[in-house]
């Protein structure tokens, strides 16, 4: 199949070989709109993308069109790390939010699609800003609790970066989740093991993740994110613990930069774009289609 | 000078939770987030008639920042409450990342505003709070003057779409608006109609700027007193209509002046009608501890400091 042509609605029946297909879409859009700007940041995007894609074309009930803010009757996602917008956006429009010839304009003068995520150019399927780190945690536990308000049985999904758990709002946060038994919260964080200056247990000591928020009341899941054989079982795992008074956290092991080998593992790729010749070097090894759109 | 009866005083805090209580029937989608302060803001009536629609966050305000974002969408009107102190510097990147560039619409609930907060000293007498919620680009300040008027703003903002800062205090003041009036955001309200100076003032230095009033028309002026319970987006012309009949203005606050509303006004008489003006701020210091009314005379931000500002702006008028 194509992945462009008809991926637009979640849906549980589909294989990982499909799924695989859209994420190579996916990575390829990635590396195409850090290099179109040389700017943005493909290393975390490209590790994320596996979660992105079963997240939006397996396990979430979303409507694309006509985007609704408040999302009564659908499962939401909130991206707390907001630097990683080039896997949202490619998600987001391969999903059926906006056209996927808009991804062009990324980083650009007068674009809907920001360095950094926000509702402020009305972009459809941004729900809040996010880039300045450590607030989404908190922005998602607040639109969990107001489905509660509402009866509304659905989802509510979040993703941080690793690096990002630094941040103190995300412990307030951590914290208060379990006291007010927001069990319909599904937290990720995108255990990378890299931030800007280098390792994450050099540069801020995370140390043990599954003990802390064990600690904090939460329920604990571990799989490795760039894989779908993995991946998958985890968030059904995840969906199968909710209700239960908690909320689930998915501790997800990924590669920054998955699927370009000179980019994988590195913190160096955080922020720095491909030049011609590597943009060249990465499409080749994300099967290039002939007819790409993008 | 017209007199301004009033039979009780009141803190403005208490209108905020009479407010607030009322929303809490009127208004299924109001719900309520505070951060250890439910006395002190006075949500207790909320909390106990309407529990399933509060939050208690604990002291961890930029979680409830971040909270009261999230239940935004979903439709909620969340009331966010602790001190003005907490309510914005404490939180302004949350405030300005997650509330005013998303658009959402929080109301962001302060007490405790300004030096009148008394004894426990500047860590908590936040007098920079104005200057760093209006310089946000879409958010509606609004600093009532009594317990009436910030009940009413509190019923008002629930009606308005988008991110509002609404400060009040701790002490209690004469309640002196009618319990009827109502509010209109960015309205400037006359008090009394006088040819020979512009008093604009806010919050709790109205009533200062009414017994100013009564002393300058002693001294035979007669002044102009205007109530600016809306800082952002300002009345520019009532301002302008006022200040063009007088041609000089004095503007009254318990804020810093620098970021304050007389820093609005100058601004805006520079743009189209250069007159001369005075302020009655604090004057780039910090507070410190004390009653209120030691703190506001101590500080220039009394009645007298008011006349003093009138009669100095009236010998520079041309």
């Amino acid at each position: 199949m194509s992945a462009s042509s008809s991926p637009a609605e979640a849906t549980a029946t589909r294989s990982i070989t499909e799924l695989k297909q859209i994420a190579a879409q996916v990575r390829r859009d990635i590396v195409r709109m850090v290099h179109a700007v040389n700017s943005g940041h493909p290393g975390g995007s490209l590790g994320c993308t596996d979660l992105l894609v079963a997240l939006y074309f397996k396990f979430m009930k979303h409507t694309p069109e006509p985007f609704d803010m408040n999302g009564v009757g659908q499962d939401l996602f909130f991206l707390s790390n907001g630097h990683i917008s080039p896997v949202f956006y490619s998600v987001l429009a391969r999903s059926g939010y906006f056209p996927v010839s808009e991804l062009a304009t990324f980083r650009k003068l007068d674009s809907r699609l920001q360095g950094h995520p926000t509702t402020h150019e009305h972009l459809p399927g941004v729900r809040v800003a996010s880039g300045s780190l450590g607030q989404g945690l908190s922005v998602a536990i607040g639109a969990a609790q107001a489905k509660k308000l509402n009866n509304d049985n659905r989802t509510v999904y979040v993703l941080m970066g690793d690096g990002e758990l630094e941040e103190g709002q995300i412990w307030e946060a951590a914290m208060y989740a379990p006291h007010h038994k927001v069990d319909n919260l599904i937290a990720v964080v995108d255990r990378n093991g890299q931030q800007i200056d280098g390792p994450t247990e050099k540069v801020g000591g995370l140390g043990d993740l599954r003990a802390k928020f064990e600690a904090f009341g939460w329920q604990v899941i571990e799989a490795d994110g760039n894989q779908f054989e993995t991946l998958l079982p985890a968030l059904e795992e995840a969906q199968s613990l909710l209700g239960q008074g908690k909320p689930v956290m998915l501790l997800m092991d990924t590669q920054m930069g998955f699927g370009v080998d000179y980019m994988m593992g590195s913190h160096k790729w955080h922020g720095v774009a491909p030049n011609d010749e590597q943009l060249e070097k990465a499409l080749q090894q994300l099967e290039v289609e002939q007819n790409s759109d993008y | 000078m017209k007199d301004f009866p009033y039979t009780e005083k009141k803190d403005t805090r208490s209108g905020f939770g009479a407010g607030l209580h009322e929303l809490g029937k009127t208004n299924a989608n109001v719900v309520a987030l505070c951060a250890d302060l439910i006395g002190s803001l006075k949500m207790d009536a909320f909390v106990k008639d309407f529990p399933e629609r509060f939050f208690q966050v604990g002291i961890a305000e930029a979680n409830m920042m971040g909270l009261a974002a999230g239940l935004t969408i979903g439709g909620k009107i969340p009331f966010t409450g602790t001190f003005a102190n907490f309510s914005t510097g404490r939180v302004y990147d949350q405030i300005r990342q997650s509330i005013a560039y998303s658009g959402k619409n929080v109301k962001i609930c302060a007490s405790h505003a300004g030096l009148t907060l008394g004894e426990d000293g500047a860590t908590h007498q936040i007098l920079e709070d104005v200057g760093m919620m209006k310089m946000l680009p879409g958010m509606t300040v609004i600093n009532p003057c009594d317990y009436n008027q910030t009940k009413a703003a509190t019923l008002a903002i629930a009606d308005y779409e988008g991110p509002v800062y609404l400060r009040f205090g701790r002490p209690v003041v004469p309640n002196f608006t009618p319990a009827d009036q109502k509010f209109e955001i960015g309205k400037a309200l006359m008090l009394n109609e006088g040819t020979d100076v512009s008093i604009f003032a806010t919050g709790h230095l109205v009533w200062k700027a009414i017994l100013a009033g009564h002393l300058l028309a002693e001294k035979g002026i007669n002044a102009e007193i205007i109530n600016i319970h809306t800082i952002k987006p300002l009345d520019e012309e009532a301002v302008l209509q006022s200040v063009r009949k007088t041609r000089c203005v004095v503007t009254a606050e318990e804020h810093q002046m620098h970021g304050g509303l007389g820093d609005s006004i100058a601004q805006l008489l520079a743009r189209e009608e250069p007159l001369p003006l005075e302020m009655v701020a604090v004057n780039d210091s910090f507070g410190e501890s004390g009653t209120p009314d030691q703190l506001m005379e101590k500080y220039g931000l009394n009645e007298a400091a008011i006349v003093a500002a009138v009669e100095k702006v009236m010998s520079r008028r041309k």
